[in-house]
């Protein structure tokens, strides 16, 4: 009973600090992104530019999926034709940001992590405090603006090329008629669903990146901590991602 | 900032520090006197806080009792700009250098000034380059602290540590893990530093033979206080158990060979499970 | 310096990539675009009931698409639905007699409106409004129909 109260109280704790954290991290994001874009910069290509590899592929093959089970589903109505409408739709407002959310934790979250951890691990945030550079937002802000910029345009990529997978599949694979394909896309899909796929990106981007960069910051300095907090990092952003995403969609209904 | 205030010899005094990580007491009452110019070593068994007091000196950590003063400011007083204002007079030498591991030596030395000054490029290099040659290092400018040796990435750190130029150097463990030759070359570091730059500087060690070559004067540390002080010389003769074991290495003493544990026989026969 | 370039040519790709990934979700996947920049001219027409008809749902003639609805409103005085179409002002001689009715593309497909030519001599021009309509035919009171009628037989 009592583990039970001290533990709910170390929660609360923590997940007070987290917020704490974040408004220390935002307050400083103006500043960074216009004085030190440099940082910003190496960050987007750290996060960004390294992951688009496995977003591509994994889009590749989702959206190729999606061309699959669509049409053995749709076949039997006589509704091959909705077969885009079906991926793009599953793309653009859901699997996109997810799926992209998710591997962004696995390959950018915790290099963000782990990294973060490493510097302080070996005193390498205590010795820019000791130089009198703030790690915040020398170390933090740049990576966390980086996350953030780089996750629009990754589900952007994400969503694009999984369209071609599934035109790939239904058009090329199982002569689905293109202009039926593209066509049919274009009449339902509307600006409105684009929008809730870009700002579902944003908040999952904003999650992701401040969820990386507050494992590492608060990493316990040793080899177990680091790992642990890279393990933590990916479990936290999943639940994170979709519960978000529940609450995004019951929202924009 | 009033940190070159010559009124008074000490430049760091410490009053009644207490300090405790969670029921853990590291500091009780600790009473310390740091003398400008010198070169003071705060040596003591392995967790009596060393590094802990070196924490608390730069206030990267602070204490739930006691004062610190530096150049007769109270640290606890300072706000943050107040504090790193004052942190860019102080250069602090970490255990393993922690050179920033995505930068490359010379911009590692230059990353002080990078973010501090507005200095030009061509000046920055000439300053760095200086500070890279005092140290041995000129010809490394160009690798990456992965590529460092341990005594090589210490010497780095403490070139970059010298950059600004700083009062008061600050080494944490600057001996652990060197072979003789690195640590002569660093020992020798610290003391013509110190002489020709007329820098204060702080070892904390627990290498007695290297910082008997090169402290002017020594804190024995243990319990929490200051169980002794005085030269190299006087330490190694004086007449307290606890200093005596310290200084010559041996296993029984005052701090004991055994962790505190329950009755020997009674364990192993099972009896302290009930 | 080779590094930092090696980083900025990464991220400028990256970032070219994806704001064309961007631009092309928002220009190729979202229709009606292809209407807008076109001259059109504005019709109405009104239902009794127009089943799920959408906004921008296709208006064809023959199977062609010449428009697309861009407005429904509800007539709170003659209680009817009011769709407002555009068409492509390139097709320009439809005759003012033609009759709109709301037509599904395969059994579960979405709602377009289907237009039949008349035989009048005038056409159909920006403002004017199609007078003969036919509302969507609703799965549910077909079957409804079916299981009357289906009802009626047994009784006799």
């Amino acid at each position: 009973m009592r583990d039970l109260y001290n533990n709910s109280v170390e929660f609360v704790r923590t997940f007070g600090a987290f917020q704490l954290f974040s408004l220390r991290v935002i307050r400083y994001s103006p500043l960074v992104l216009l004085s030190r874009f440099d940082l910003v910069v190496k960050q987007i290509f750290n996060t960004g530019a390294l992951s688009l590899v496995i977003i591509m592929v994994c889009g590749l093959f989702v959206g190729g999926v999606l061309g699959l089970q669509g049409y053995s589903n749709l076949a039997r109505f006589n509704a091959e034709d909705s077969i885009g409408v079906f991926a793009a739709f599953g793309l653009i407002k859901e699997l996109g940001p997810v799926i992209t959310a998710l591997l962004f934790a696995g390959r950018a979250g915790t290099s963000l992590a782990s990294e973060i951890g490493l510097m302080k691990a070996t005193d390498q945030l205590s010795a820019m405090e000791m130089m009198a550079v703030n790690p915040v937002p020398r170390v933090l802000v740049p990576r966390f603006l980086g996350g953030i910029i780089a996750m629009p345009l990754l589900v952007a990529v994400f969503s694009t090329i999984g369209l071609f997978g599934t035109h790939l599949v239904a058009v090329e694979l199982l002569s689905v008629d293109v202009g039926a394909f593209w066509q049919q896309i274009q009449i339902t899909v509307d600006m409105h669903d684009i929008n809730e796929g870009i700002f579902k990106s944003f908040v999952f981007g904003v999650a992701a990146s401040m969820i990386a960069v507050w494992e590492g910051y608060n990493a316990v300095p040793t080899a177990e901590g680091v790992g642990r907090a890279t393990t933590r990092t990916v479990v936290i952003t999943a639940i994170a991602v979709l519960v978000f995403d529940f609450m995004i969609t019951a929202l924009m209904i | 900032m009033k940190l070159l205030d010559e009124s008074s010899e000490n430049l760091i005094e410490i009053r009644d520090l207490k300090y405790s990580r969670g029921h853990r007491a590291i500091f009780e009452g600790l009473d310390l006197d740091i003398k400008r110019g010198e070169v003071t070593a705060l040596m003591g068994p392995s967790g009596t806080g060393k590094t802990t007091l070196l924490r608390l000196i730069t206030r990267q950590l602070v204490p739930q009792h006691g004062t610190i003063h530096i150049g007769g400011i109270d640290i606890a007083t300072l706000n943050l700009a107040e504090l790193y204002q004052l942190r860019q007079r102080f250069g602090m030498l970490f255990q393993n250098g922690a050179l920033l591991t995505d930068l490359s030596v010379f911009e590692n030395v230059a990353f002080p000034l990078r973010e501090h000054t507005k200095l030009t490029n061509r000046l920055i290099r000439h300053v760095v380059l200086t500070k890279l040659h005092a140290v041995g290092l000129r010809g490394a400018a160009d690798m990456m602290p992965s590529q460092l040796s341990g005594g090589m990435a210490r010497r780095v750190a403490l070139a970059r540590a010298m950059v600004m130029d700083p009062d008061i150097l600050i080494y944490d463990e600057p001996f652990v893990g060197l072979d003789p030759i690195s640590m002569g070359v660093i020992v020798r570091l610290v003391r013509r530093m110190n002489d020709t730059l007329g820098i204060t500087s702080i070892i904390v060690s627990h290498d007695v033979a290297e910082v008997s070559t090169v402290a002017d004067c020594s804190f024995l540390i243990s319990g929490g206080k200051v169980a002794a002080s005085g030269s190299p010389d006087e330490l190694r003769t004086a007449n307290s158990e606890l200093v005596r074991q310290f200084m010559h290495g041996m296993a029984d003493g005052p701090v004991a060979f055994h962790y505190h544990a329950p009755d020997y026989e009674e364990q192993l026969l099972g009896r302290d499970a009930e | 310096m080779q590094q930092t370039r090696s980083v900025e040519i990464g991220t400028g790709l990256f970032v070219l990539l994806g704001m064309g990934a961007l631009f092309f979700l928002t220009t190729q996947t979202t229709g009606g675009d292809d209407f807008s920049a076109n001259e059109t001219y504005l019709v109405e027409a009104r239902f009794e009931n127009i089943g799920s008809l959408r906004n921008r749902a296709p208006v064809a003639m023959s199977g062609v698409t010449i428009g697309r609805v861009i407005g429904i409103r509800f007539d709170p005085v003659s209680l009817e639905a009011v769709v407002q179409f555009v068409i492509d002002s390139q097709f320009n001689q439809i005759p003012d007699d033609s009759d709109a009715s709301i037509l599904t593309s395969g059994i579960l497909g979405s709602q377009y409106i289907g237009l039949r030519a008349g035989g009048s001599d005038t056409y159909l021009e920006d403002g004017s409004e199609v007078l003969f309509t036919q509302s969507a035919i609703l799965l549910e009171n077909l079957i409804g129909k079916f299981l009357v009628n289906a009802g009626s037989k047994d009784e006799d």
